[in-house]
This record gives C-alpha cells, sequence and structure tokens, in this order.
C-alpha cells in the first residue's frame, strides 16, 4: 500500500510511520503545520506546532529513509478547530478539538488530499486497534488502557475506519519508546504532550479571554438568586467545584458545583452535587463505525476523554441519539463527545447537547 | 531508483576540476595568513584563485573578498555599505530580491533607522527602471538589483541601474549568484560598486562566495577579527574550498558560449516538451532567451498545488523546486511572482525546473514522460474528497 504517515514530531508517530515502513508499505512522511505563526521553540511538552516539532519529524522521516513534506493545514485547522473550539465555549459548551481535528483535518481534510494524490492509507500514532472483518473494520480500544485514544477517534466512519492505519493499537506506550530508541529515533524521550497544541501556555482560560473578551456575568442558584460573579462563562465547565469564589455560602454549608451555563444571560448556574445527576442525554451528530444503529441498542458510553464507561441504552434516528444510563452519572458537560462501546469496540459516537436527571 | 536532477538553480554538482583542485588542497597544511612556509603555499593558492577568478570576471584581484558563500556576501554589502554611509539612510532594492538581501535590508530598517524603498516588477519580472529613477535620491546609500532572477531566470538591466544610482552618489550591489558562470559578468563593465556570487551555483564547493567590492568603496566591516579578507571579513580563509571555486570559474566561464547555447537549446526542449504534456501550462519569466538565465524556467500548473505535483513528482524520480521560500517548511506563495502580478492561487500553482552543466535531452524526456500522470493527480487532490463521496455511495 502507498501510506502517507501524518508526523507530528512526536514517538508514537514516529514509531507508527517505522512500523508501516517495516509492514512493507511505501510510506510517505508529511508534518501537519497548523499553527499560522509556529512558535521557534518549544514551551514545555506540549507542542504539535512549533518549528522543532516539523524538525524532529524531519528528522525521523530521515532516518527512516522516506520522503518528508510538511502541509501547511493552518487554515483549515484555524476555521474547523480553533475558531470552533472558541465559538463551542461561547455557546456555553465544552468542546473536545482533539476530536474535532481527527474529524475534520487528519481523517478528512489530509485524508481527503492523499486520497486525491493516490495514497491508499493514512497513518497516526493514536494508541486504538483496527480489526479487519468481513463486515468491515472494526475499531477497539488500544492494549494499553492508560493511552488508549478510541474516544478521540470515535467520530471516524467506515469510509475513514478503511483508510487508517493505527500501528501502535496493539504495544504499550514503555514498549514503543524503547522501539524507537533501538530504531535510532532521537525522539524516544521527548515527553508526551498532554495539553490542546494551540494553546501553547495551556491556560485555556486566558486564551478564551483573549478571544472572546471578559464577559463577567453572574453565579446564580437553581432559584436563581445571585451568590456571586464569574469573569466569563468560558472559565467554567459542568461539574466543576473549583474556581467559583462564591461569595454566599449555601444553605447546607456543602460545596456547589455549576450545574449549567447560560450563554445569553451569560449566568453560570450552581448547586449541590446531587443535582449534577445525569440519566438521560440528548446527542446529536451521530456517526457510527460501521452499520447505523437504531433503538434499542445496549452497551456502554464514556462520556469524556478517560471517563469510565457506563452502560446505557439508545434511541437513535438518522440526526439524534438519545441515551438512558442504566445509574445516573455525575458532571456530563454539553459540547463532549458520547462515545457508545460494545466492549472494546467503538459503535458510534455523537456530540452531548442537553443532559436531564 | 535513476533520478532526474532538473534544480540546479538551488544548487549544481561539483565540476571534476574543482573536485581536483579542492581535494588537493585537502590534503595540505597552512593557515594563508601564517608566515611560514606551508603558510605561504596556502597563500600562493589563495592569490591565484583570487587572480584567475577577478580575470574571469572582468574584476582586479584586489576586489575580490571571499565569503562562505552567497548570503554572506549580501549581507556584507547591504549593512556593510548602509554602515559606510552615515549620511544617507535609504536602501533601494527591487522587489524580486533573494531573501539574503530582502532580509538584511529589512534587518536594518528594523534596527538601524533604514529607509526601505522596493521596486517593482513588470510581467516578465524585469525591474522597472522609470520607477526606480524615482527612488533613488541624495539620500540613498545603495541600490541593490541581482543579476539574474533565480525564481523565474528574469535578467536585470544592472548596467543602467548602477549608472542611475551613480548619478545620485549612491553605491550599487548585484547579487549575481545565479549569473555567474551561466551568462557573461564584466564587473568592471557593468559599473557596480558591489556584487555577489557563490561556488556551490557554478561547479564549485558549498560555503564559499565572494564580494567583489570595487577599490575605491570603502565599505564597514560586519565579521570583526583577524582581519583577513581586506579588513572587510575576518576569519581564516577557507583554502581548500577557494582552490576549488576558482577551477569552477575557471570553467564554467571560460567555456561560457557553448555551454550556454547547449543550456538554451535544452531548455527550450523542456518548454516544448511541458507544454506537449500539459496544454494549459504557463511560462513565468521571459520567453526571449537574451532576457533569461539560460537554465531557469518557471511554470504555473493551472488547477495544482505546487507542493503536490512536487510531491508527485519526486516520488517519479523527479527534483524540483517550488520556488518559495520556506519558513518551517511551510511554502509561503513566492514573493517574486506575487511581485510580477500574480494571484496568491496562481503563486502557489507554479513550479521551477532548473537545468545545469549535467543536464541532458535524456532529463527532459523524462520529466514529459511522468508531468501529464502528476498534473492530473494533482488536479485531483486538489477537490477530492474521499470521505464524502463514498458516504454518498454508502447511504
Amino acid at each position: 500500500m502507498r501510506v502517507l504517515a501524518a508526523m507530528s514530531g512526536g514517538v508514537d508517530s514516529a514509531v507508527a510511520a517505522a512500523r508501516a515502513v517495516d509492514a512493507g508499505h511505501d510510506v510517505t512522511g508529511v508534518h501537519l503545520a497548523l499553527s499560522k505563526n509556529p512558535l521557534s521553540f518549544r514551551s514545555g511538552a506540549r507542542g504539535c506546532c512549533s518549528k522543532e516539532d516539523a524538525h524532529d519529524a524531519r528528522r525521523a522521516a530521515d532516518v527512516l529513509g522516506i520522503p518528508f513534506y510538511v502541509w501547511d493545514l493552518s487554515d483549515r485547522f484555524a476555521a474547523d478547530v480553533v475558531d470552533d473550539f472558541v465559538a463551542e465555549y461561547a455557546a456555553g459548551r465544552t468542546p473536545n478539538p482533539c476530536v474535532r481535528c481527527n474529524e475534520k483535518i487528519k481523517f478528512s481534510a489530509v485524508l481527503d488530499r492523499a486520497v486525491g494524490l493516490g495514497f491508499d492509507a493514512v497513518c497516526t500514532g493514536h494508541y486504538a486497534r483496527l480489526v479487519s472483518t468481513p463486515e468491515g473494520v472494526e475499531l477497539h480500544r488500544a492494549a494499553d488502557a492508560a493511552k488508549d485514544q478510541s474516544y478521540v477517534l470515535g467520530v471516524l466512519e467506515q469510509a475513514q475506519l478503511r483508510r487508517s492505519l493505527f500501528p501502535l493499537g496493539g504495544s504499550r506506550k514503555s514498549e514503543v519508546r524503547v522501539e524507537a530508541a533501538s530504531r535510532g529515533l532521537a525522539v524516544a524521550d521527548k515527553p508526551d504532550s498532554h495539553d490542546i497544541c494551540f494553546i501553547a501556555d495551556g491556560d485555556t482560560g486566558r486564551f478564551l479571554d483573549r478571544q472572546l473578551g471578559a464577559r463577567p456575568g453572574d453565579i446564580v442558584d437553581a432559584g436563581g438568586t445571585k451568590v456571586g460573579e464569574h469573569p466569563g462563562a468560558h472559565h467554567f465547565t459542568v461539574g466543576q467545584r473549583r474556581g467559583l469564589r462564591l461569595g454566599v455560602p449555601a444553605g447546607d454549608g456543602k460545596p456547589r458545583y455549576v450545574l449549567d451555563i447560560a450563554p445569553v444571560r451569560n449566568t453560570v448556574t450552581v448547586g449541590p452535587r446531587a443535582a449534577l445527576a445525569v440519566r438521560r442525554i440528548e446527542g446529536i451528530r451521530p456517526r457510527w463505525t460501521q452499520s447505523p444503529q437504531r433503538t434499542g441498542w445496549r452497551g456502554l458510553v464514556q462520556l469524556r476523554a478517560h471517563g469510565v464507561p457506563v452502560p446505557a441504552r439508545t434511541t437513535a434516528s438518522d440526526e439524534r441519539v438519545e441515551l438512558f444510563l442504566d445509574a445516573p452519572v455525575e458532571g456530563v458537560a454539553p459540547g463532549q463527545a458520547a462515545v457508545l462501546y460494545d466492549g472494546t469496540r467503538v459503535v458510534g459516537s455523537s456530540t452531548i447537547a442537553a443532559t436531564h436527571a | 531508483m535513476m533520478r532526474t536532477y532538473l534544480d540546479h538553480a538551488a544548487t549544481t554538482p561539483m565540476l571534476p576540476e574543482a573536485i581536483e583542485a579542492m581535494s588537493r588542497e585537502l590534503t595540505r597544511v597552512g593557515n594563508a595568513s601564517s608566515t611560514h612556509a606551508s603558510g605561504r603555499n596556502a597563500r600562493r593558492v589563495v592569490e591565484e584563485s583570487r587572480e584567475a577568478i577577478a580575470a574571469r570576471l572582468g574584476a582586479q584581484p584586489s576586489e575580490v573578498v571571499f565569503t562562505a558563500g552567497g548570503t554572506e556576501a549580501d549581507n556584507l554589502a547591504i549593512k556593510g555599505a548602509f554602515w559606510s554611509r552615515p549620511d544617507r539612510r535609504r536602501i533601494v532594492l527591487s522587489a524580486i530580491e533573494h531573501h539574503a538581501v530582502l532580509e538584511s535590508a529589512g534587518w536594518l530598517a528594523e534596527r538601524a533607522e533604514a529607509d526601505l524603498s522596493l521596486v517593482p516588477v513588470d510581467e516578465l519580472g524585469t525591474v522597472d527602471c522609470a520607477a526606480l529613477r524615482d527612488e533613488v535620491a541624495d539620500d540613498t546609500a545603495l541600490v541593490s538589483v541581482m543579476w539574474g532572477s533565480n525564481e523565474v531566470g528574469s535578467v536585470q538591466p544592472v548596467a543602467e541601474i548602477a549608472a542611475l544610482a551613480a548619478e545620485q552618489g549612491a553605491l550599487s550591489h548585484s547579487d549575481a549568484v545565479q549569473a555567474v558562470g551561466h551568462i557573461p559578468v564584466d564587473f568592471t563593465a557593468s559599473g557596480l560598486d558591489l556584487l555577489s556570487c557563490t561556488g556551490h551555483k557554478l561547479g564549485g564547493p558549498y560555503g564559499v562566495g565572494a564580494l567583489l567590492v570595487r577599490r575605491e568603496v570603502a565599505l564597514t566591516a560586519v565579521l570583526h577579527g583577524g582581519g583577513q579578507e581586506r579588513d572587510v571579513r575576518s576569519g581564516t580563509v577557507n583554502v581548500a574550498a577557494i582552490a576549488g571555486f576558482a577551477a569552477a570559474v575557471d570553467v564554467a566561464v571560460g567555456g561560457l558560449e557553448a555551454e550556454m547555447a547547449r543550456i538554451r537549446w535544452l531548455r527550450s526542449a523542456l518548454l516544448e516538451a511541458i507544454l506537449a504534456a500539459v496544454s494549459d501550462a504557463v511560462l513565468h519569466g521571459p520567453v526571449d532567451p537574451d532576457a533569461t538565465l539560460p537554465g531557469i524556467v518557471n511554470i504555473g500548473f493551472p488547477g495544482c498545488a505546487a507542493e503536490d505535483l512536487l510531491l508527485l513528482l519526486d516520488a517519479a524520480g523527479i527534483d524540483c523546486a517550488t520556488g518559495a521560500a520556506c519558513s518551517a517548511g511551510v511554502a509561503e506563495p513566492s514573493h517574486v511572482l506575487v511581485a510580477m502580478g500574480l494571484d496568491e492561487e496562481a503563486a502557489r500553482s507554479s513550479l521551477r525546473f532548473s537545468l545545469g552543466h549535467t543536464s541532458t535531452v535524456a532529463d527532459v524526456a523524462a520529466l514529459g514522460a511522468v508531468l501529464p500522470e502528476a498534473v492530473s493527480r494533482a488536479r485531483l487532490a486538489r477537490g477530492y474528497s474521499a470521505t464524502g463521496s463514498e458516504r454518498r455511495v454508502a447511504r
């Protein structure tokens, strides 16, 4: 196969590309330039957009002896990921930009361009397993549970999965580092990236302040009584407890949590922990890894990255999914993905639009 | 895989004579500044090289200042000239200069209060002399216009520009990195004060070049130290590279007439092959062979992204260039093509093919053979939606 390996400059994508080469594929490396103004130097261990990362990716490609190019996707990334991220927060939701990037950039803009150029598949360093069956390609959780990234890939559909390669899905991260070192890849010891790649200092609140401006408003209780003030609703996520700085103590003296964010009134509603319990979730934009699921599906649903999967049943249509959780779950934030699993297999995903007790 | 090398303007293979001359010096010891016999031997090689280069370029030996390449020569010319004229603040440049010139002048504008004037070019990439005349005045320290464009090949009226500068008492410089060894260059006859050239674009080694400095011109030094080169450029001279550079200049300029005719013929064959393969391909730059460097062809392929085409041609064994500057490897639309009036889309769809002393008609044929497939692929890639089309089928 002709394989396009997306190389971030990190250890995972470098080893993934190396394994694709070993598997006998004709591999070409690309680094995706996602920022218009790449930082000259990496600050900490965050970037996937710095010049140093591009250099590291190029060095890895040189060691593997594969062609290497840089693709400028900064306009697409700004429009489809960064602007969307800001707009989602402005609308009171909590987006997952990695899901969005996979959906719109890596497995859409990049994949389409690759296929157009004659490549058969795109290879990435994601930790997830692909299993070919007569019915199609299944997406499964990675062998390394701590590194599993199937949640952020749950948005992929069959056409995308059929053209994807995740060579690290069966490995542990520690093995990947050892392998990188034995292959002479200088990125073997490079620290993992954890934060949002386009927020270099990791301070999401301040980034949103710059994008949205200061938008102070009221913090209210479930009855609508003002109990405090906030510097901007984008600083809060449903289920959050810290940083509320409430002037008026709760009647029962117990801690209060963010229950709801109302963007138009610009209020943050707080209340007791018990009020966080969610039993029913409305999801939009359903995506199915294989065949669309209709009403009556039962399985597990994961409601945030690294969240614990919980049993649920669904009703579904082309545009919507409704999830009924067997037991209540706390802190479910609109904007996050609800990813459905059958054991380790990803069935599909949906964006959380609303939650109900 | 046999590669077809069509990127001689980036760098061209070393000539056997240059390899021989350089190899000979690499086996010897001697700092050209030392007084002893070994030093004298090294100095003799350097001075003979200087004389050979001067003779081939119409300069006096004392006018040759060796540098570590074209970029250093340009930096020395721009900064050294600007700082030597503290009474004058303006630097006049063409809009299509190499980054070594543009960035040097830009840095002076940011850090040393230089005023910059960028003179436009016409649609063929030739400097507008009337516009240049308007910009040059008694506040002008330096006028810098390249001899021939590295991106589109257009040859500039440097003698006329040098005369315009002289009228106003300004210094004149030309970056002749792409011209020396490829078309006739006579420093004295040009009337220029400063001229940059480099080894690796004409069959010499990397890392060596020269700034020709007219004898009457007192530049301010940029690299300080032992003052080895006319007190203007310090650093132990690179004896072996200088010997290789001189040998290459000797061969390239000595055999210029015959090689120029050969490359011109190849260039027209290349153009023919490209147009035969892709009927709507567009030449950017002069058609007239007298108005262009013989080896450079810049072609627009409508509907293609140049970087996609480069990837496909690379995979098919062809080395060529997008002709675009890279920052973090991200291709920006060429400032030269934009200055020639192309829109960003057209500028992003252009490739540069460049011929040199090892080019043959087989290279032209190889490109012609793979170009149609690559161009149709690249066009497909622009509008392709793999998932979109498959999704429609699935539902």
